[in-house]
């Protein structure tokens, strides 16, 4: 008989993971950064660890099906003679075509006027598809200006200067060689099938002291009619909203770093931001301390996925969110009824991020003619209207349950926190107690 | 023939003039006086009118013009006739930075010297300078012609796309990506022409060289490491 | 984020009317950084007598009696003049470190702006407008001067983190940009023994400079070695007791227009800072190059 020593069982490193081995071969094999859309995957203190507190004895609530309870919101109330009238407080973020194909924008179109809100183009100008659809259409003004010109910058609803997005505050946009088609070509003036490297910082300002003239600029072209949005990524959120506030905003959009984007490293998406949980209260301090809040309206964005994160927002002093990821979700993204197809992609429905690749099975995130015909504008337009319907209701039930005849009257001292990180960085008292960690700080 | 003296009348008010225009028929000059360098002069036309502005302007001046014909009678700040999409738009005197930042049409003529940045994201602009241009000029330039009778600056067409630059004196330093080409005679003929349209007759195409992209960037290749 | 302005006289009649020139070309940058102003100017140098520009959250008590009790506390033959929130106190060179120190004791609310031998710094929060008003800056007369309106980016908005920032002897600065690497050099600087007084990013980089000049650099030379060690954005405009510096990082994005003529130089954020001075239409106007230092002196 031969001894054998007992062996231990294989164990894997938990700082080398298997993802991170996988990236570091395919990283060593290709020689160029990982790029993917969507926004960071890892797991951040969310809206998921906060938790309501509703009414009972000290509150009372208001009757569901009876009483009713606001949810329109309007949008530019500070200098534009044309504000926005939303119905309900949760708006679609700015997506290009492009990055999207012609029928999902359309889809978001129609999707978003059904239900009363609004919708936002992208990096590569505004198309018929989403101006025709679009009641209420923000025109996005981008470092790159692709597909920027004075005519549709008088035909749109409002005007958002993107400064940066939750995914990658900092950074400029990616859309690479196998999605620039045609018309992609012909909007952007690229040659075709070329990287589109997108510039982090605009051509001809740099700065909230140049900024305040770019938007007089704007504002003197569009006769002073339309709300300018400025849209910042969550990186020092106290000060950019100062300074947007400064620099003349009617509107701040605020991106955590859950929001998605068409497509940029993976290094960027997962490593730099903050989570949108965390730039909330900073923001609305900025906006209290200038004595603004309400009158410049701030819209939080970054992985809004259902009523109760709706509701966590407007409470923390959101005056509307907006969404994306969950909106191309609603119109058929990553659903398993493409699973074939993401096997053979080398992924699993829920997890296809390869979206500059302009191989989505779902037909949103391609120019590809074939795979596009997938997306029926009309039924995907109705499943979108009616999940924004549903994240509405939702957001009512609960500020319903908390004694509020408007979603905006939702304030901060309705919530509790699950756990330490997200008390302190919601500014709310940890679940049981009246203690909100780094109280003191902004 | 109105004339704006905004030393006493609002911007507002001349802005608002000028974007009622008819857009069909033949409109009367406008005059502009006492700019001091003001900014967002002359912005968001959209009629073929002429506009004369006599003495200095700031920022974005004839910003995102359509057809009308805009001349400054002095220097113009910082993005003049940015995203400009057709007319002609003259400066007298020098550019600040970003002159014809984005435009994607028209003709952008400066008398002077243009600041750095110059052409940056240009979309189809024709852009003649008489005098030289600063650095970083024709960045990520996409189309459209850029003369520069004089010299330019460093990092010259960097990370340029198909927008073709000619350049008559020396270029402090290219950028990357940017090339010198061959002037073959369509460049010639086209160099002609642009003179031509900027009013500019004692000066030879044969004299310019030509710069354009050397396409190495448009597909990521790790081989360009030095370039990113 | 700001707005910038510089005035260098060549010509001496002009001398009385500095600090109405440049408080005109401040006010027309008023958009460009609301928060707060301020101005240094240079005035005529007075044999062996320094300058200290002090301000008061509480001027009324804190400049009553003052006289006095410096000279209990042994500084002889102190001048004080006041004017609003600052004064000005003038003593013999060989006092300034004992005045300092006997301020510190004697009013702990009181800060000094800036000391030297012919600067004087003002500056509060507020619109450049009201500030320059409090102070009279236009009844002044200089050789030179720089001022500057703040919009605040990421420290706080306070009399002390108005610009010009003044951490040596006459010297003086102010910024428009933003540094990204102003945190480290701090650090390094409190370690070789520089004061500093704000989180302000604008008075690390005078810091700097002091401290380069302290090396034995003159100020054209201390400008050069900025353009290696500081990282971001910036348009620096700095003067000393008989200079003018400006010099713009290398990429140059925030704005800067120059006129020179016979009788001066002149430096704006925008060219609408300079329409007013004399002469300009004929003046030689230009943006200065990047990471390129421009250097005058008396």
């Amino acid at each position: 008989m031969t001894y054998k020593n007992p062996v231990t069982t294989p164990r894997k490193s938990a700082t080398f993971d298997d993802y991170t081995l996988s990236e570091i071969r395919r990283a060593a094999a290709t020689g160029i950064y990982d790029i993917r859309g969507g926004g960071a995957k890892r797991r951040v203190p969310h809206f998921d660890d906060l938790l309501f507190l509703g009414a009972s004895m000290s509150r009372y609530p208001l009757e569901g099906y009876r009483e009713k309870c606001e949810t329109a919101v309007t949008l530019g109330t500070r200098f534009a003679k044309k504000p926005i009238e939303l119905k309900i407080p949760i708006t679609i973020a700015g997506m290009s075509f492009g990055s999207l194909s012609g029928p999902a924008k359309e889809a978001l179109g129609r999707g978003a006027s059904a239900a009363g809100t609004s919708t936002t183009t992208g990096d590569g100008g505004m198309t018929e598809e989403e101006r025709g659809h679009s009641t209420q259409l923000v025109y996005q003004y981008l470092p790159s200006r692709y597909g920027m010109n004075p005519r549709d910058l008088k035909r749109a609803d409002a005007i958002e200067i993107v400064i940066g997005q939750g995914a990658k505050p900092g950074g400029g946009g990616m859309l690479l060689g196998q999605k620039i088609s045609d018309r992609v070509a012909e909007m952007r003036n690229l040659p075709m099938g070329i990287d589109q490297r997108s510039a982090c910082r605009h051509p001809d300002w740099t700065g909230p002291d140049d900024l305040e003239i770019k938007i007089q600029e704007i504002r003197e072209i569009t006769d002073w009619e339309k709300p300018v949005f400025i849209k910042v990524g969550g990186a020092r959120p106290y000060y950019d909203v100062a300074l947007a506030v400064k620099a003349g905003a009617d509107v701040i959009v605020l991106d955590g770093m859950q929001g998605g984007t068409a497509a940029t490293q993976e290094v960027f998406i997962e490593h730099v931001g903050q989570p949108t949980l965390a730039c909330i209260r900073p923001a609305v301090k900025a906006l209290q301390d200038m004595g603004m809040h309400r009158k410049v309206q701030l819209i939080v964005s970054g992985g809004i996925r259902n009523g109760a994160d709706v509701a966590k927002a407007l409470a923390l002093g959101a005056d509307a969110v907006s969404i994306g990821t969950a909106a191309l979700v609603a119109i058929g993204d990553n659903d398993p009824k493409w699973e074939a197809e993401y096997n053979e992609l080398g992924t699993t429905a829920g997890a296809y991020d390869d979206w500059h690749e302009g191989r989505d099975p779902a037909g949103i995130t391609t120019q590809d003619a074939d795979l596009m015909k997938r997306v029926d504008p009309i039924a995907a337009g109705r499943r979108l209207a009616n999940y924004l319907k549903v994240m509405t209701l939702e957001a009512q039930t609960i500020a319903r349950a908390c004694g509020k005849n408007h979603v905006h009257n939702l304030e901060p001292e309705d919530l509790c926190a699950l756990n330490i990180e997200a008390a302190a960085m919601a500014g709310v008292p940890l679940a049981g107690t009246n203690w909100v960690p780094g109280q003191g700080g902004f | 023939m109105p004339v704006f003296d905004l030393a006493t009348t609002e911007l507002r008010a001349l802005n608002q003039a000028l974007h009622a225009l008819d857009k069909s028929g033949v409109p009367e000059d406008f005059e502009i006086t006492n700019p001091r360098g003001a900014h967002a002069v002359a912005v968001g036309i959209d009629a073929p009118v002429n506009v004369t502005i006599n003495g200095s302007v700031g920022y974005y001046c004839a910003g995102m013009n359509e057809q009308a014909t805009v001349t400054v009678n002095g220097n113009a700040g910082p993005g003049v006739a940015e995203n400009m999409m057709s007319g002609k738009v003259v400066i007298k005197g020098d550019a600040s930075q970003y002159a014809g930042a984005t435009a994607h049409g028209g003709l952008l003529v400066i008398e002077g010297n243009a600041s750095s940045r110059c052409g940056i994201s240009m979309k189809g602009v024709d852009i003649v300078v008489k005098g030289n241009i600063g650095h970083m000029s024709a960045f990520m330039a996409q189309s459209g012609n850029l003369v520069v009778l004089g010299d330019a600056g460093d990092a010259l067409g960097d990370s340029l796309y198909e927008a073709r630059l000619f350049v008559r004196g020396t270029v402090k330093s290219l950028g990357a990506d940017c090339e010198k080409k061959e002037m073959r005679a369509e460049h010639i003929d086209l160099l002609t022409k642009l003179l031509a349209d900027a009013g500019i007759t004692d000066v030879k195409p044969e004299e310019f060289t030509r710069y354009g992209s050397a396409r190495t960037l448009y597909n990521f290749s790790v081989d360009n490491f030095d370039a990113y | 984020m700001c707005g910038i302005v510089g005035l260098f006289l060549k010509d001496k009649s002009l001398e009385p009317q500095l600090g109405a020139l440049l408080s005109e070309m401040l006010v027309t940058m008023t958009d460009r950084g609301p928060d707060s102003a301020g101005i240094a100017i240079y005035g005529a140098d007075q044999n062996d007598l320094v300058k200290l520009t002090i301000q008061s959250p509480e001027p009324e008590t804190d400049f009553a009696g003052l006289t006095e009790d410096l000279r209990k506390a042994g500084i002889k033959n102190a001048s004080i003049l006041p004017k609003n929130t600052h004064a000005v106190i003038t003593v013999s060179s060989d006092q300034i470190d004992a005045t300092r120190s006997a301020l510190e004791d004697l009013r702990p609310n009181v800060r000094v702006m800036g000391t030297g031998t012919a600067m004087e710094i003002y500056k509060e929060v507020g619109l450049p407008k009201d500030v320059l008003e409090r102070f009279k800056i236009s009844d002044m007369s200089g050789t030179h001067g720089i001022g500057h309106t703040r919009m605040a980016t990421e420290s706080a908005v306070t009399t002390l983190g108005a610009h010009p920032f003044s951490t040596g002897s006459d010297q003086c600065l102010v910024h428009n940009g933003s540094l990204s690497n102003h945190n480290n050099l701090r650090r390094e600087l409190t370690r070789e023994g520089i004061r500093l007084e704000t989180q302000n990013d604008s008075e690390v980089a005078a810091a700097y400079l002091t401290g380069e000049m302290a090396k034995g650099k003159n100020l054209g030379e201390a400008l050069t070695s900025a353009l290696d060690d500081l990282d971001g954005f910036f348009t620096f405009v700095v003067g000393t007791k008989s200079g003018f510096g400006v010099v713009r990082d290398p990429i140059a994005c925030k704005p800067a227009v120059m006129a020179e003529t016979d009788a001066y130089v002149a430096f704006g954020s925008e060219y609408r800072a300079l329409v007013n001075l004399p002469g300009i239409e004929d003046a030689k106007v230009w943006e200065p190059e990047p990471a390129t230092v421009y250097f005058w002196e008396h």
